[in-house]
């Protein structure tokens, strides 16, 4: 399958804090504008212009799927997520205790938790998201592209050490 | 649903607060936003009420389409009588409030009476609480709004707030969100210190349903690829508004040292590209930041590069701030535009009539009518840099003889300074233009002298007269969705059907102000962004409510027309030089001195404005005093105003 070992992307910097992500989230699952049952919520500091994107790392070893009493959440691998199984989730929000990113939310109108879903492989934050802070690529890429950003900044280290020693 | 979002009534006087719902009906002839701000303040406000007093309405709110499933829909409208000019006061602001009022349960908060001890409001999922502000009062506009999440511990909570020039009555004090979102125009700020109202702050988790969602989201996909696709707006999302400003200073199309250049010279170290290297230096490559859900994300985030405010965040500087502070007074350095931006945020005051009173008081200076003895010895010439930000600082706290007297806004100040300096001020309705000059553009003329809130480029400007589009253009863009057979000129400095083009965008820009979108998603910048057309069907996916661009256009009709009711009841006249639809002598008498050949040596031409305002009167169905006729009020469903339905 075409989506499988793909995964949602942040890059924080380039995000611009407009919060459509939110949005879209909660159109496409819910039919509702209410960023408080989006899947994904852009943490903010205004006085800095510091806005973070956070999401769920969909994680290989989920201490969400680990502490789930009635083990109602599984790894999904063929679309690479984890993923709740309704019929089996007792709604005890233990999960939601112990994500370490938040990701997992508690939604007070169904008395449910919920979590991302990569929208079945078709994420409507990254497709809305023009800026491209929400991307949804191989996993395999996605040092790949680090890498390449960082190589950068040691290339015009570079150039600007050799400019400096070349000045003396 | 959108439509299940109330309207508050809230008297701080005796601490009533009431809440009603918005019938479907009076949505279908006012939508929401401004339109149905103008309907509230028409039947609110007393006839000739002191804008200070306590009866005077203040009116917030967000568009119909607020927070749903359509491009941008952050812009929050505050409305109420203007202490600036005595007329209709409204200011339109982006940010995140607007969606947040909605998800609290409200679009429209209507305020009247006056707290006897500052306080602010907080509106929380459906309620709505007075509470003591005497721990926020003298508190800049950013702190005021982390004090309050600070107070209710929810960093979630985004507010409106005044800073210290809306507490000390400030005739031109804005309305403030965020950084640098402003409701500036007016004076609403000043309104609301009056009202001892330091902040309204909103928290909300109810949510909007929208009627056919996934219908929505996949026409605000191509909606947005339309609005992201216009190189215009490719541009903002780089180098913010600045570059308007730099590409109307190559032009000539500036009003540089008050209203005797229209071009600035040396100005190098203010070009857009210049804030934008400023801007990367401190913020890094993306520095660029937007309004909820808009993908244009128009304004830069810098930090201050040098000087007594080194170091200090702040969002922009926009269009007018250069303006303000870079062409209208003269200076040409980054470091002053950047800190008299950063100033005027933080004090919650307007930076356009700011940049431009002061400028008017330079010329004064220079001419002789203001002296040492006036300004406390500060030397007001033209490029001083220091004198600028000065002046600010003294119109905020209203120190000296001066900053005093400029805080009461143009028209005072000239009958408290005297001699003629009235013929120095360049205002329209009392509120001073903005920096742009519009001698060598007969159509953006006639839209400062009529639009409603007074001398403004937000009300009514045909900006693609500028572009020299092709007539057939024009005319595809300016006969829809009613006939129009009428002359079209492509050439910006024709008189020719721009009274048309100016009718037509001001029922663009109300419809669009009714919805809650930003400007830069219509025909305002950018020839093919969406408008009246591509609406009814955003409408209907959101809201479930069927209209058609004809309605829309009757709509936006209708909504101007009670503006210019309100107006009219507080002594609007056609050729009133501080209360009508006219400009300054200086326009008509004085050619510009610079520019391109097609700017230089020209100026307009008394006769054929005339005549533009009279074509611009009639398609209104206005009077020839500019007075609305009978019929055009029955055709328009406004006969029977005020009709006390909300």
């Amino acid at each position: 399958m075409e989506t499988l070992g793909k995964v949602l992307m942040i890059d924080y910097e380039k995000c611009t804090g407009c919060r459509l992500c939110e949005l879209v989230c909660t159109v496409k699952h819910d039919g509702i504008s209410n960023p408080m049952r989006s899947r994904i919520r852009v943490m903010k500091w205004e006085s800095e212009g510091l806005y973070i994107p956070m999401s769920c790392q969909q994680c290989q070893d989920a201490p969400c799927m680990k502490a789930c009493p009635v083990k109602a959440i599984s790894m999904n691998a063929c679309l690479g997520r984890v993923e709740v199984d309704y019929d089996v989730c007792i709604g005890c929000r233990t999960c939601v205790s112990v994500c370490p990113f938040g990701a997992m939310s508690f939604n007070t109108v169904d008395r449910k938790v919920f979590k991302c879903d990569l929208c079945d492989g078709d994420p409507q934050c990254v497709r809305f998201c023009e800026v491209k802070a929400l991307t949804y690529v191989d996993a395999g890429d996605v040092s790949l592209i680090k890498k390449k950003t960082a190589a950068h900044r040691i290339s015009v280290a570079g150039k600007e050490a050799v400019s400096a020693y070349a000045a003396l | 649903m959108s439509l299940d979002r109330k309207i508050a009534y809230i008297n701080l006087t005796t601490g009533d607060v009431k809440s009603k719902p918005i019938p479907v009906s009076i949505r279908k002839r006012f939508i929401g936003g401004r339109g149905l701000d103008a309907y509230l303040l028409y039947n609110h406000a007393p006839k000739g009420v002191d804008p200070l007093s306590p009866d005077n309405p203040l009116i917030i709110s967000g568009g119909l389409l607020t927070a749903t499933c359509a491009s941008a829909t952050a812009r929050t409208h505050v409305m109420a009588k203007s202490p600036l000019t005595g007329l209709l006061g409204s200011a339109n602001m982006g940010g995140f409030f607007a969606p947040e009022l909605a998800w609290a349960g409200f679009h429209h908060l209507v305020i009247t009476g006056k707290a006897k001890n500052p306080v602010y409001l907080f509106i929380h999922d459906g309620k709505i609480e007075i509470r003591d502000a005497s721990g926020l009062w003298g508190k800049m506009t950013t702190d005021t709004q982390w004090a309050i999440r600070e107070e209710l511990g929810d960093d979630e909570i985004k507010s409106c707030v005044i800073g210290p020039a809306g507490e000390n009555l400030v005739a031109f004090a804005n309305v403030m969100t965020g950084i640098k979102n402003s409701g500036g125009r007016t004076g609403m700020g000043c309104v609301m210190g009056s009202k001892n109202l330091k902040a309204v702050a909103a928290r909300g988790t109810m949510d909007i349903k929208i009627a056919h969602p996934m219908e929505a989201l996949e026409f605000n996909k191509r909606f947005i690829d339309q609005i992201t696709s216009a190189k215009v707006n490719q541009t903002q999302g780089t180098l913010g508004t600045p570059f308007i400003w730099g590409a109307t200073n190559c032009w000539g199309g500036l009003r540089t040292r008050n209203f005797q250049y229209n071009q600035l010279e040396y100005a190098d170290d203010i070009e857009p590209e210049r804030l934008d290297e400023i801007a990367t230096e401190t913020m890094g490559p993306y520095h660029m930041t937007g309004c909820f859900g808009c993908q244009v994300h128009c304004r830069a985030q810098y930090r201050i590069p040098s000087g007594p405010y080194a170091g200090k965040y702040d969002e922009g500087p926009e269009y007018t701030s250069l303006g303000a502070f870079g062409s209208e007074p003269g200076c040409t350095s980054a470091e002053t535009v950047l800190t008299g931006n950063y100033l005027v945020d933080q004090f919650g005051m307007d930076n356009l009539e700011t940049g431009s009173i002061i400028a008017w008081a330079m010329e004064l200076y220079e001419e002789g009518i203001l002296t040492d003895k006036h300004t406390d010895g500060i030397d007001l010439r033209f490029g001083n840099d220091k004198a600028l930000l000065k002046m600010v600082e003294r119109i905020c706290y209203r120190k000296g003889w001066l900053g005093d007297t400029l805080a009461d806004g143009g028209i005072p100040a000239a009958e408290k300074i005297g001699k003629n300096s009235f013929d120095y001020l360049i205002q329209v309705k009392g509120m001073n233009n903005l920096h742009s000059d519009e001698r060598a553009t007969p159509a953006l003329a006639l839209n400062i002298a009529t639009a409603s809130r007074g001398s403004d480029h937000l009300r009514s400007r045909p900006a693609i007269d500028l572009y020299h589009l092709p007539e057939e253009v024009l005319r595809k863009i300016y006969s829809s969705p009613v006939p129009y057979n009428g002359p079209l000129s492509s050439e910006h400095t024709s008189y020719e059907g721009k009274a048309w083009m100016v009718f037509w965008q001001e029922n663009c820009y109300m419809a669009v102000d009714c919805l809650g979108i930003c400007k830069y998603h219509t025909t305002f910048l950018g020839a093919t962004l969406p408008n009246f057309e591509d609406w009814p069907k955003v409408i209907y996916y959101n809201t479930g409510i069927e209209v058609t661009p004809e309605e829309l256009w009757t709509v936006a009709e209708r909504c101007n027309m009670i503006e210019r009711m309100f107006n009219i009841r507080e002594g609007l006249t056609r050729n009133d030089l501080k209360k009508g639809d006219t400009l300054n002598h200086r326009y008509f008498d004085e050619p510009c001195k610079r520019g391109a050949p097609d700017v230089i040596g020209m100026c307009i031409d008394r006769e054929k404005f005339d005549k533009m305002i009279d074509e611009f009167y009639e398609y209104k169905g206005l009077d020839k005093n500019g007075k609305p006729k009978a019929a055009t009020l029955k055709r328009l469903g406004l006969d029977n105003e005020p009709s006390r339905q909300l």
